[in-house]
């Protein structure tokens, strides 16, 4: 339903421009939860918002791929765009509760903004379905909160508010970026949960980026793992975490903390490459303890490791290539 | 907001009391006597004393404020004492012209910074800002006595549009006087409306960068309400308090300007009383443009409140 295929973001003026995001490829099917996990730093943000179509400008471009929606084009296109051409319908939460809402604006009134523009509704039906938004997100006392300004309700709330609105663009596609990063963990564990529960009731999909694993073992069907501006594994993950196949997922899981585990701790050795400082060859090479030269000189393969499993990899693990 | 605008108000009410006393306190250490300017040389001692007592100036400055405050409430400035007529009666001229000039001034600082700082701000690294906001660098940066002077070449002298000196009063002369004050007014806003311009592209690039504004993007609203509903009604947080300033810098410092156009405002007004050390008439003066100060103040802050939920008296 949503399909990103070579999706190559690009920064700085177009003579010296550098890939920050490469070939970013993988698709959603309906109702499905994709995980996007990765460092700080390896692209997520600007995938999700690519997807989007709300990269700033001037900033960041996309230089090639597309963006299917339903199997129509939608890469060009800003969400004012999409919903005049009549297009897929995508969402988006973020981050940043605390910033994410419009400080001088009621909360009702920024829900119903987004009602007014996806049901073409306005006054009372207007507002029977923001309160119906609220109900859907858990928000209590509706009548209070509607006529509340952001700077008077909890960073948990407010995450429930940017939902509503969200939602209240009747998505086929949630994309939450990080939605609980910057919450208690208490109530991380409620908005990870009324976030699964939406996309089962509402029959929806979602892009779920966290750089946290835990929460992608318990919250997603599939899994994309992103390195340096590219897609290096994607399975389902059931079968990612069973047999991850390449080097960098398995040393993103062996620095995951577990109850089970008793093993100290590995954290990778080396730093995250800068954007755009490594252009040939496999992007995790100068921190991979399998990395031959051949990794090195040339951009490895994309091996299908089962049918819906793949990697990025010259000598995926567990594959008999010796590397 | 009820409590609100009165908590300021009774603070404006504080201020203002503090301001009187300054006002006074400051007047009675400037040097020279004006019973000497009043008499000459070869005045008496008597004749002096005389006059002192006539003008009260020979109580004990407590008394002499208290008097002149309790008149200032009820409306009698003092005589003074180089017109020998009440300085109301003086100074009415001064305070009508000024305040309209000041008022006209800003209805054309808001008419062409606002829309044009957004235009720019908009199109941000275009050409057309690029035009724009050099515009405005000119217009902040020529003095003002020469877009004047300009001025009154262009629409006055070649044209003959419009007058290009003096200014009769609206109650003698009715609204239509007000032609008077177009080309002082577009004197004034030229380097005000430059910097309201500046100002408003610079704090709509500013909130143009937050998330909420990211936020209102997504929902699918078109960019002209992004920018109506969201950025502007934001950066408006910060022009708004640049305006109270604003206007209350054209009442005093518009000197040159009302030399320029031979205006009977406040700002000459106060040059010549204090070449003639005409003490009531500079006070009554400096006490009106505090209360104009003051008042304006209270509106920016009352608006401020309506148009920022998240402030709150400390
Ligand atoms: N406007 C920009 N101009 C230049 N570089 C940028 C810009 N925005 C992001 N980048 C760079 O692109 C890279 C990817 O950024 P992105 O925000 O997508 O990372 P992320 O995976 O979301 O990280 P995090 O987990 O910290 O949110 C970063 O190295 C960042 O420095
Ligand atoms: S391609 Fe080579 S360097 Fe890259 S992960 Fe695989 S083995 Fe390591
Ligand atoms: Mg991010």
């Amino acid at each position: 339903m949503l399909a990103v295929r070579d999706l190559t973001i690009c920064v700085g003026p177009a003579a010296k421009a550098v890939d920050i995001v490469s070939a970013v490829t993988f698709s959603i099917d309906k109702g499905e939860v994709l995980g996007l996990v990765g460092e700080s730093g390896s692209g997520k943000s600007l995938t999700s918002l690519a997807i989007m179509g709300l990269l700033p400008t001037p900033g960041p471009r996309v230089r090639a791929g597309r963006i299917e929606l339903d199997g129509s084009d939608v890469t060009a296109l800003q969400p004012w765009q999409r919903v005049e051409a009549g297009a897929g319908r995508l969402a988006m939460i973020f981050q940043e509760p605390m910033t994410s809402l419009n400080p001088v604006l009621r909360i009702g009134d920024q829900i119903e903004e987004a009602v007014r523009v996806h049901d073409g509704t306005s006054g009372r039906l207007a507002r029977e379905r923001v309160r119906e938004l609220l109900d859907m997100v858990r928000i209590p006392d509706a009548a209070v909160q509607l006529a509340a300004f952001p700077h008077q309700l909890s960073g948990g709330m407010r995450q429930r508010v940017m939902i509503a609105i969200a939602l209240a663009c009747r998505p086929q596609v949630l994309i939450a970026d990080e939605p609980t990063t910057a919450l208690d963990v208490t109530i991380q564990v409620q908005i990870l949960g009324l976030l699964r529960e939406l996309c089962d009731r509402l029959d929806m999909a979602m892009l779920f980026i966290t750089h946290d694993l835990g929460v992608i073992a318990q919250l997603v069907d599939r899994v994309a793992v992103m390195y340096g501006g590219r897609v290096v594994e994607a399975a389902d993950v059931g079968e990612l975490f069973g047999a991850p196949s390449h080097h960098y997922t398995r040393a993103l899981m062996d620095c995951m903390p577990a109850p089970s585990r008793q093993r100290r701790l590995r954290p990778i050795p080396g730093q995250a490459p800068r954007p755009g400082t490594i252009t040939a060859g496999c992007v995790f090479a100068p921190r991979c303890v399998a990395a031959r030269d051949v990794c090195r000189e040339a951009l490895p393969p994309q091996i299908r490791i089962s049918e819906r499993h793949e990697a990025l990899c010259a000598f995926p693990l567990g594959s008999g290539r010796s590397p | 907001m009820w409590s609100y605008a009165l908590k300021r108000g009774g603070a404006t009410a504080v201020t203002l009391v503090a301001a009187s006393v300054v006002i006074f306190a400051f007047i009675h250490l400037v040097p020279g006597d004006p019973i000497y300017i009043l008499l000459g040389d070869t005045a008496t001692p008597d004749q002096i004393d005389a006059l002192r007592r006539q003008l009260g100036l020979d109580q004990p400055i407590i008394v002499q404020y208290l008097r002149w405050a309790g008149h200032a409430l009820s409306g009698d400035l003092g005589r003074s004492i180089f017109f020998q007529a009440p300085v109301l009666s003086v100074i009415a001229d001064g305070v009508e012209t000024s305040t309209l000039l000041a008022s006209m001034t800003m209805i054309w600082v808001l008419l062409i910074g606002v829309p044009i700082g957004t235009i720019a701000a908009m199109r941000h690294g275009s050409w057309l800002d690029q035009c724009l906001s050099g515009a405005a660098m000119l217009m902040a940066s020529v003095p003002t006595f020469w877009v004047g002077l300009y001025l009154i070449l262009v629409f006055a002298a070649w044209l003959g549009w419009l007058p290009s000196s003096g200014y009769p009063s609206i109650f003698e002369g009715g609204i239509a006087n007000l032609r008077y004050l177009i080309l002082p007014s577009l004197t004034l806003a030229a380097p005000n409306a430059a910097l309201i311009l500046r100002l408003t592209r610079a704090s709509m690039l500013d909130v143009s960068r937050e998330d909420y504004v990211r936020t209102a993007r997504a929902k699918g609203i078109r960019p002209w309400q992004v920018v109506r509903r969201h950025i502007l009604r934001n950066a408006l947080l910060t022009i708004v308090s640049a305006f109270g300033f604003t206007f209350a810098a054209l009442l005093s410092e518009a000197v040159v300007t009302e030399t320029v156009f031979a205006l009977p405002g406040i700002g000459r007004l106060v040059v010549q009383s204090i070449l003639r050390r005409d003490y009531p008439v500079i006070q009554g003066v400096i006490l009106v443009v505090v209360v104009l100060y003051l008042a304006i103040n209270l509106v920016v802050d009352l608006s401020y409140r309506l148009l920022d939920p998240r402030v709150e008296l400390q």
